[in-house]
This record gives structure tokens, C-alpha cells and sequence, in this order.
């Protein structure tokens, strides 16, 4: 079509000039539409991206013993939270006894936290001078990190014991093992309640 | 007075730059977008320190505020397979039109039964039948979860005929609770996967400041 239709112009007027003097044209084009398409474009992969992926917390969990055998955790060293409604924790420290009283705490950097790392003490400062020697010497970072799982499982390090009771909420879990993380503890394992801790919980008198 | 006169300029700018970048940025997103999968439910996750990606190939247990329970595997092969699983155990028969709809499908959270209704129906229908949906039924009478887990754990042991998978791309289990569900709901689900003998999870968080203590 363009083909033909330019034979037809140049019959039309050739003949008189012999030469086809080209149109100046301005060298702008509107180039509004483009750019509205661009924008739209970009707006529209900018609100259905996600970057990244959702960030991830690991956990395992024990094996459960076969029925009949029972698991008897050994509470040398080892504070049991209780997780209750209203972000609330109560905790003891050792074994479970007739005299045992609860004592409550939150979840802000003096509570919860202060009380895992005085517990925690000697190996917090361990793990800390571990790492300034690492710098120092420049350790390798996988020697670096089987020896702060080491001290992690030695036996002056803290065990926590989480339990929940029904009114606790998910996200208290989570910062429960968070603050553990940050405390460095590395035996911490979520059980089940007792009755006899349920009680306490429900008969907690805040002057205790 | 003279007329203070206005230098006259003409009303056409050069959008060369703008376009330029405006394109490069298109290309951007175009290139590294990954379409955020539709969510039947809002759930708004905890947040934690812990700065580890969830793995591509998860099975994905999701658990609203109410304690409802929904279920995502992708792939949709495995979808195929444990569909028929599904079918055969509850005697639910489902057609190859609605096989291939639900081997598109994402998350999802209702009985068996309530699937095949389900199945059929468009975007905005499944959405009000996920609002009146009670999830996946998981206690111990009726505990369609734990058949789901497990037909889609041997789907995926199907899938690689029996080849040893190698350890970053096997199959991993992920929790992904509301913040404010009852922690019951969610040790449940556990439970649920640990009479499955799966006892390594992955908990869906969001990223949160590190309040470094050294």
C-alpha cells in the first residue's frame, strides 16, 4: 500500500520539480502516552511485587517417647516460664515443689530478658569472649559457631522450660524463643503444662 | 508602567530522562516480581529476630485468629496425586475439571466434602466460602490435616521416583500462625505433624529488629 500510494505523489509532482524535498518535521514526538503506560506499568508491578521471602524460624521438636516410657527432663539448671493470657509469664526457677511460688514478669528488656541473661551469666560472658577472640584471631566462622553451640550445651548454661497454658497467644511463643535466642540459650524445649502449675497460675496473688 | 513581559517558553519539556528511567524501572520489577500468591485469609504474622528465608519447597500449614486451619503444597503434580489420595480415603469423587482446578488452586482450608462444592466456583464466590469455611478439620476424630500432610508428604516422595533428594531441596514442613491465635490451635497443628513424625518446623515470622545483647 505505502508502496503504491508513494508512486502516486511522485507522478503527481516529479514531474515539475524532479526532486522530493522532505517535510522537516519537529524532531519531538508527544511522547505522553508512553510515558502514562510506563507509569502505569510500574506502579502496577510495584504493588503486586513482594521482595523477599517471608523470614523463617526454625524449631524442632522432641521426639515423642513410644507411650508408657516417659522422658524425665532433668531440671538442674532450668527456669520453667508459664505463658498466660495478657502477655503475661510467671516463672520459677528448678524443680516443681509443694513450696514453689511463681513469680511474674513481662516481656520488655528488663523483665523477661534481664532475667534469662543474670541466669545465663556465665555463659553469655563466655560466648562474648569467644567472639572477641575470634575477631582477633580471625577463627573460621563454622569453628566459631560449633564452639558457641558448644558452650550452648554445657551444663552451667540456662534450660528453659516453656509451657503455655490455654489462654497464652501464638505470638508470645515466638517472642519466648526469640528472647532465648538473644540470651543465647540454646536448651530450651516447649512441654506441656501440669496441673499442679495450672493451679499455681489461677491462685497467683500478685504480692506473692 | 511597561507590560513586565513573561519569557516565553515553549510548554515542551524533555521527558527523554524521565521516560529512560521510568522504563528501567519497569524491567526492573517486571524482571525480579514474584506475584504474591492470593491469600484466602489475612493472617498477620509474629515478628522475630531470626533472619533465615523460608525454603522454596514447603508445605505450608496457616492458622488464622479464630484457630481456623488452612493447607498449601505447591506443585501441580503432587496437587494431582494427593487429590486422589484424598478422594479414595473419604469417597469423595472428583472429575478431571475439577482435579485440574484444584491442582491450580492455592491455599485452601475446608473439608473434603466442602471441596468439591468449592472447586467449581469463581474468585469472589470462593472468597465469601472461605469467610463462612471452618478450615481443615485437625482434632483427633476427624483429622483431615493429618491426611492431607501425609498424602502430601508420599506425593512428594513419588515425585522423585525414589532418587535420593538432596538436603537443601527436600521437602520442609512450615507453620505459619496469626499472632494473636490461641497457642492450643498451633500446638495441635504440632501435635498433628509430630504423629506424622515430622518434628523440624519452620515458623513463619516476620523480620524484627535484633537487640543485640553483645
Amino acid at each position: 500500500m505505502a508502496q503504491i500510494q508513494s508512486n502516486d505523489s511522485d507522478s503527481g509532482k516529479g514531474g515539475k520539480h524532479g526532486k522530493v524535498r522532505a517535510k522537516k518535521q519537529s524532531t519531538h514526538i508527544d511522547m505522553t502516552p508512553m510515558v502514562d503506560l510506563a507509569f502505569l506499568l510500574l506502579t502496577f508491578f510495584m504493588l503486586t511485587t513482594t521482595f523477599g521471602k517471608p523470614k523463617t524460624m526454625e524449631i524442632n521438636m522432641p521426639v515423642k517417647p513410644p507411650p508408657g516410657q516417659e522422658i524425665k527432663n532433668e531440671v538442674n539448671n532450668a527456669i520453667t516460664i508459664l505463658l498466660s493470657g495478657d502477655n503475661k509469664i510467671y516463672w520459677y526457677y528448678g524443680e516443681l515443689k509443694p513450696e514453689t511460688k511463681l513469680t511474674l514478669t513481662d516481656f520488655s528488656a528488663t523483665g523477661i530478658r534481664k532475667l534469662f541473661l543474670d541466669y545465663n551469666k556465665q555463659a553469655v560472658d563466655e560466648i562474648k569472649t569467644l567472639k572477641e577472640n575470634a575477631l582477633k584471631t580471625k577463627m573460621n566462622e563454622d569453628t566459631l559457631k560449633s564452639r558457641i553451640v558448644d558452650i550452648k550445651g554445657k551444663k552451667y548454661a540456662l534450660m528453659v522450660l516453656v509451657k503455655t497454658d490455654d489462654k497464652a497467644k501464638y505470638k508470645n511463643v515466638i517472642d519466648i524463643i526469640d528472647e532465648l535466642n538473644i540470651c543465647l540459650i540454646g536448651k530450651y524445649a516447649l512441654v506441656d503444662l501440669d496441673t499442679r502449675e495450672y493451679d499455681l497460675i489461677n491462685n497467683f496473688q500478685p504480692g506473692q | 508602567m511597561p507590560k513586565v513581559k513573561m519569557p516565553k517558553n515553549s510548554p515542551v519539556l524533555d521527558m527523554t530522562p524521565m521516560v529512560d528511567l521510568a522504563f528501567l524501572l519497569v524491567t526492573f520489577f517486571m524482571l525480579t516480581t514474584q506475584f504474591r500468591p492470593d491469600e484466602p485469609v489475612v493472617v498477620d504474622s509474629p515478628s522475630s529476630i531470626s533472619e533465615k528465608i523460608l525454603p522454596d519447597k514447603v508445605m505450608l500449614v496457616t492458622i488464622d485468629s479464630s484457630g481456623r486451619v488452612f493447607f498449601n503444597l505447591e506443585g501441580k503434580e503432587l496437587r494431582k496425586n494427593m487429590l486422589g489420595e484424598m478422594s479414595a480415603k473419604y469417597g469423595v469423587k472428583f472429575d478431571e475439571n475439577e482435579t485440574n482446578r484444584f491442582a491450580v488452586m492455592a491455599t485452601f482450608g475446608m473439608t473434603v466434602q466442602q471441596l468439591k462444592q468449592y472447586l467449581p466456583l469463581d474468585e469472589m464466590e470462593r472468597k465469601n466460602f472461605m469467610k463462612k469455611s471452618m478450615g481443615i478439620p485437625y482434632d483427633s476424630l476427624n483429622n483431615q490435616l493429618g491426611d492431607w500432610i501425609r498424602f502430601g508428604r508420599l506425593a512428594d516422595a513419588q515425585s522423585s521416583n525414589g532418587a535420593p533428594i538432596e538436603k537443601d531441596k527436600a521437602l520442609r514442613f512450615a507453620i505459619k500462625g496469626d499472632a494473636n491465635a490461641n497457642y492450643t490451635a498451633i500446638k495441635r497443628v504440632i501435635e498433628v505433624f509430630q504423629e506424622m513424625k515430622v518434628n523440624r518446623f519452620n515458623l513463619v515470622t516476620t523480620l524484627e529488629q535484633n537487640p543485640t545483647t553483645n
